[in-house]
């Protein structure tokens, strides 16, 4: 290893996605662009008695595409999107056989973890007794066990860590594996998020924290930046991202999407579910992520909003970037992605990622659709409903999550 | 009619033929671990409708077989 302290360069090579809007990353990215919404009644389960009518469901996903029928009896739907990602990203960035497995870690977030079985066994329990609950309970619901089957499938014998910090899970997830390349302790990482918590007591417990939209119409559900926004509409599904050093990258021929230059971490030390109202928390996460990817005033920036949709989040926010970027924060290009995608919770800071690192290297951003009607109190430059072309040079993914967690992830062109 | 219900679940779960279950295949071989076994052996409790507490170590499909037969006398 090499001890002189120096920084090195992280670059990201490969990317894959499983959304409610696509089941990759490329497809995925096109739907954006094409403002498309994933956002549709809920199928997963009966909702009769539930408020909350809508999800932003994974539609036609096929777990025999990615695995055996033995391994998939055992593996929890979130576990299951995570490694579709994984493997797509893995495919796209090829690897494998390139690098030292004890040099590849996995930093693979999930906001909740295996919230589906936990509910199916929970089940079983009641009405047969704790006989019947299955083996694989524990390793199905535990929310580290998506890394641990990434690291499995790959090889990867580095670290293989989870970040559970609720909606910032992804972020936080991809701003560690930034710093473990940067600093030495790893070569590569197979870095995002998963989640899968669209299931009857997961949805009671958002809405009866006022959290969900109740809205029964599709176009008017996840609404963020606009007035009639009344919560966020729940997501699921996957994303993963290859971080690589720069010259490992470099000397095997990768291709490479963009660098990932800035990683911002900070908690509000406020409340365990509402944000700092003076987004003090979030903004210093902002800040230290501008700061550590060399911003200046002659940055043309891009920031994918954590964006939910709720009351209390997109005022913050707002306030945030503007405590971040100063007077340039109305020149700043803003969007949701969550208007398309609802909110991945875990899942959902590596596919802002993906659509920042896309953004960078296309030139253009997909919109926040939906959005209306604007709210005097969000009063930036959210690029409403069409996809902008923009030449940016620096694109930044906020991600805050219940507990006052509060992440940025920071991504140049090359 | 054991042999033939713990082959058939067995193989399902492994997505091969009945027929490539034999007496003497072990677990281990099969790519079959003590959980899946645990799991398994609920799944054969509803198939037989009786209660299956396993208590001994199992090697092979035979010594499943006998094992089940065991506590249905």
């Amino acid at each position: 290893m090499n001890m002189e302290n120096k920084i090195r360069r992280v670059v990201v090579t490969g990317i894959g996605a499983v959304t409610p809007l696509a089941l990759s990353a490329e497809e995925t990215w096109k739907a954006m662009l094409e403002g498309k919404n994933g956002i549709a009644p809920i199928t997963l389960f009966d909702t009769t008695d539930y408020k909350a009518k809508l999800a932003a469901e994974v539609k036609g996903f096929e777990p025999r595409n990615y695995m055996e029928k033995a391994e998939i009896v055992k593996t929890d739907r979130y576990s299951l999107f995570g490694i579709a990602a994984a493997q797509e990203a893995v495919d796209d960035s090829a690897i494998l056989g390139k690098i030292d497995p004890d040099r590849l870690a996995v930093y693979f977030g999930s906001g909740i973890g295996g919230i589906t079985a936990f509910g199916s066994e929970h089940e079983k329990l009641l009405a047969r007794g704790p006989k019947r609950v299955s083996p694989y309970f524990v390793p199905m619901m535990i929310a580290n066990m998506a890394a641990g089957m990434i690291a499995i499938r790959f090889n990867a014998r580095n670290a293989a860590l989870p970040a559970v910090t609720a909606c910032a899970s992804g972020t936080n997830a991809i701003g560690e594996a930034i710093r473990a390349i940067r600093h030495g302790y790893c070569d590569a990482a197979i870095t995002g998020g998963c989640e899968a918590a669209i299931t009857p007591i997961g949805v009671a417990g958002f809405v009866n924290m006022q959290a969900l939209s109740v809205s029964e119409d599709p176009d008017a559900a996840s609404l963020p930046f606009d007035k009639r926004r009344a919560g966020f509409v729940i997501g699921e599904g996957g994303a993963a991202l290859i971080l690589e050093e720069y010259e490992h990258a470099k000397a095997r021929g990768a291709r490479i999407y963009a660098e990932a230059v800035g990683y911002g971490s900070t908690c509000d030390a406020h409340h365990i579910t509402a944000p700092d109202p003076e987004a003090g928390g979030a903004s210093r996460a902002m800040k230290q992520a501008l700061d550590e990817a060399g911003y200046t005033a002659d940055d043309v920036v891009y920031v994918n909003a954590h964006g939910t949709g709720t009351p209390l989040n997109d005022k913050s926010e707002t306030k945030a970037v503007k405590l971040a970027l100063g007077d340039k924060a109305k020149d700043a290009y803003i969007s949701s992605t969550k208007s398309m995608t609802g909110h991945m919770l875990g899942a959902a800071g590596a596919i802002e990622a993906i659509v920042c690192v896309k953004a960078l290297s296309e030139g253009i951003i997909p919109p926040t659709i939906n959005l209306t009607e604007p709210d005097p109190e969000c009063d930036l430059n959210y690029c409403p409903n069409k996809a902008v072309k923009a030449d940016i040079t620096l694109a930044v993914s906020n991600s805050l999550g219940f507990g006052g967690h509060n992440a940025c992830a920071a991504f140049r062109k090359l | 009619m054991v042999f033939e219900t713990v082959a058939k679940i067995i193989a399902e779960r492994i997505d091969c033929d009945p027929s490539e279950i034999k007496r003497e295949s072990a677990f281990r071989d099969l790519g079959i671990d003590s959980l899946d076994i645990v799991d398994l052996t609920m799944n054969l409790e509803d198939e037989l409708g009786i209660e299956l507490e396993l208590d001994q170590k199992v090697e092979t499909i035979g010594d499943l077989v006998d094992f089940i037969e065991a506590k249905q006398e």
